[in-house]
């Protein structure tokens, strides 16, 4: 167990220096420093100005190599650029001037409190549909779900947004529709609506992905020879069946991990809900380049730390799966 | 060169020469066996015709938006504004066939009726939810061109030569997949700026990924199939056994990716465009239209239009695409259903 571990996450080594690469590629060489400097500081901005803005980031060194003389050759943009990162030294935010790496976990919180129970929420009606609608398969409700599972992953995540806060938080005068408070039953009332919503916004793809892996174990020959058992069909399904597809839903399941804690770009800005999504969302409204950028390298790892407990998850659901 | 490509004429061409290339794909594709078998089963799925029609006419809207016809004072206007050549511009907001403007204190009669009422700036809102049409096809067509060859080349190079190949191919998209693909939208659209040609190259940057594994692990099962060892060992070239053997094999997944993918970029429009990282300012754009029903909903008397029918023709749209993907699935593949 051991030294899979220390082969898998020296495995996603690579992938991460990709990953900087790649932020770096499109923070540095795609658009340029200087041209980022104007565009933070403004077209008026006096060169003095620009060049010190770039002298305190460290902006104004070579890009890959250094090869002035006398000088370090990795003392460069790009190799600052990866050691800062490695160090999890995010940088400032090119708007606020704030340190990222607080404004980020000042806003993992609120951001965790409304995704955690919006994605759990959101898992088990998915996972119950799915199960009935294989339960009900090749009848006109199995049909008619799958219509409606489609038409809800039809609509826009922002509809769905615009709707619920209009109708259901203006005419009922129940939700409060914008904003947060960080104290006990408060930050109840305030999350309920969202999260209900974000629930709602995923079921209907997942419905119908949940449908597919469990009609696909269904045509196991474990399940056959239960049957022929004589194991109810209710049994058979919400026991055998459940049991052996969350082992294919694991996967499925942690492609939601990096949305968890990055929160929902456009349900915590509808909501004012001070997390990760709306500080994303604030900084792609004013070209906060640095918070994006930093914002991308996070997800990533968070992602990439996901796919590693996915692994060992499944290795440890699923006694044929050995960690070699 | 920027001049030729302004010149309507050959916007036009370029319009038509990208309709051909697809319409012409699918021809040849459907010479194949299994996909001459798949069109049978198409034929009685009831619900997959419907959704096919449907894609029809969006695809008839879109293109009478898209193609342009000169006017008399020296500019261009498209064949769909020339045929709504009757309905007028008003000043501001009106409800559907209202008779005056939106406006409590002074009402204004207006010069004609809107079927949808019309937006802030006076437009009708019908024509423009239609005309929004041309966008989603635009970012669609155009992002499907960059990524679909890309994605099928990579995936049948990765699974047919395996080893280094694979491995690298493989990193590639590993560490492209990794990043939220929202983000990697949106920092890509920040670093190169919004437009459409832009919003087309970052979603052909974050679609590849998905077709390319799938392509890579279909080519890997039929690899190991008789018929293309028989085809090796009667001394074939890997050119040859790629383009006529393997590809014509997994190309019924690149037509469903192909549909069921479209559907995801036209509402990846609408988010970006959204956001404000997409569409340019004052092009028609159902994720722009929304966008501004965000305020009109908190107006006194409500603006409700505007959100219903970009959301109305975005929503026709994407579960047309989803469910006619479904249905081509299904006759592909009619075990799995």
């Amino acid at each position: 167990m051991f030294s899979y571990l220390v082969r898998r996450v020296l495995y996603a080594v690579p992938i991460l220096l990709g990953v900087i690469l790649i932020t770096f590629v499109l923070s540095f060489v795609v658009q340029s420093p200087e041209a980022r400097a104007r565009a933070v500081l403004g077209q008026r901005a006096t060169p003095q100005a620009v060049a010190t803005w770039l002298s305190n980031r460290g902006f104004d060194k070579p890009r890959f190599f250094n090869t002035q003389p006398g000088e370090a050759w990795h003392d460069s943009q790009f190799f600052h650029h990866v050691v800062k990162l490695a160090t999890f030294d995010l940088g400032v935010s090119d708007v606020s001037g704030r340190d990222l790496k607080e404004v980020f976990k000042q806003g993992a919180v609120p951001s965790l409190l409304l995704t955690v129970p919006a994605f759990f929420v959101g898992l088990l009606m998915a996972v119950c549909l799915a199960l009935y609608q294989v339960f009900v398969r090749d009848s006109l409700l199995d049909t008619a779900g799958v219509l409606i599972a489609v038409a809800l992953m039809s609509i826009p995540s922002m509809v769905y947004i615009v709707f619920g806060q209009a109708v259901l938080a203006l005419l009922f005068n129940y939700f409060p529709v914008f904003g947060f408070d960080m104290a006990g039953f408060g930050t109840l009332r305030f999350l309920l609506l969202p999260v209900a919503l974000m629930a709602l916004m995923g079921v209907g793809g997942d419905v119908r992905l949940y449908r597919a892996v469990f009609l696909e174990e269904i045509a196991q020959d474990y399940v056959r020879t239960a049957q022929a058992k004589g194991v109810p069909q209710a049994r058979l399904l919400f026991v055998h069946v459940l049991k052996n597809g969350m082992i294919s839903l694991i996967t499925l399941v942690v492609a939601h991990l990096p949305h968890l804690v990055m929160g929902s770009l456009l349900v915590e800005n509808f909501f004012g809900i001070p997390g990760l999504g709306n500080t994303l969302f604030l900084a792609i409204q004013q070209s906060d380049y640095a918070t994006v950028f930093a914002s991308v390298y996070l997800g990533s790892l968070l992602y990439i730390v996901g796919l590693i407990l996915t692994d060992i998850c499944y290795a440890l659901a699923d006694p044929r799966i050995r960690l070699s | 060169m920027n001049t030729l490509l302004d010149s309507l004429w050959v916007q036009n061409a370029l319009v038509f020469a990208g309709l051909s290339l697809v319409a012409g794909l699918i021809a040849s594709g459907a010479r194949n066996e299994r996909w001459r078998r798949a069109l049978r089963r198409l034929r009685r799925d009831r619900i997959g015709l419907c959704a096919g029609a449907g894609i029809a006419v969006y695809l008839l809207v879109g293109l009478l938006e898209m193609v342009q016809i000169p006017t008399g004072d020296g500019g261009r206007v498209s064949v769909l504004v020339r045929m709504a050549g009757g309905v007028v511009e008003e000043k501001s907001y009106s409800a559907p066939l209202a008779s005056h403007s939106l406006s409590v204190a002074r009402p204004e009669p207006l010069k004609g009726r809107h079927l949808l009422g019309t937006t802030a700036l006076g437009k009708d809102t019908l024509l423009q939810a239609l005309r929004a049409c041309r966008t989603a096809l635009i970012i669609g067509g155009v992002t499907s061109l960059i990524y679909i060859p890309l994605g099928t080349l990579l995936g049948i190079t990765a699974g047919y030569y395996r080893r280094w190949v694979d491995d690298l191919i493989s990193y590639v998209y590993s560490t492209l997949a990794s990043i939220p693909e929202i983000l990697l939208l949106v920092s890509i659209l920040m670093a190169l700026g919004k437009g459409l040609g832009t919003m087309s190259l970052a979603l052909g940057v974050t679609s590849w990924v998905g077709l390319c594994r799938l392509i890579r692990g279909e080519t890997m099962r039929q690899a190991e199939r008789p018929y293309v060892t028989a085809a090796r060992a009667l001394g074939q070239s890997h050119w040859k056994i790629i383009t006529s053997h393997l590809l014509p094999n997994v190309l019924h997944l690149v037509l469903i990716n192909f549909v069921l993918g479209f559907s995801g970029l036209v509402l990846a429009e609408a988010i970006l465009s959204y956001l404000g990282v997409g569409s340019p300012v004052g092009t028609p754009s159902w994720g722009a239209m929304i966008d501004g029903a965000r305020d009109e909903l908190s107006r006194d008397p409500v603006v409700w239009w505007n959100l219903a029918a970009a959301t109305g023709a975005l929503f026709g749209l994407v579960l047309s695409l989803n469910v006619f993907g479904d249905a081509l699935r299904r006759a592909f593949d009619p075990k799995r259903g």
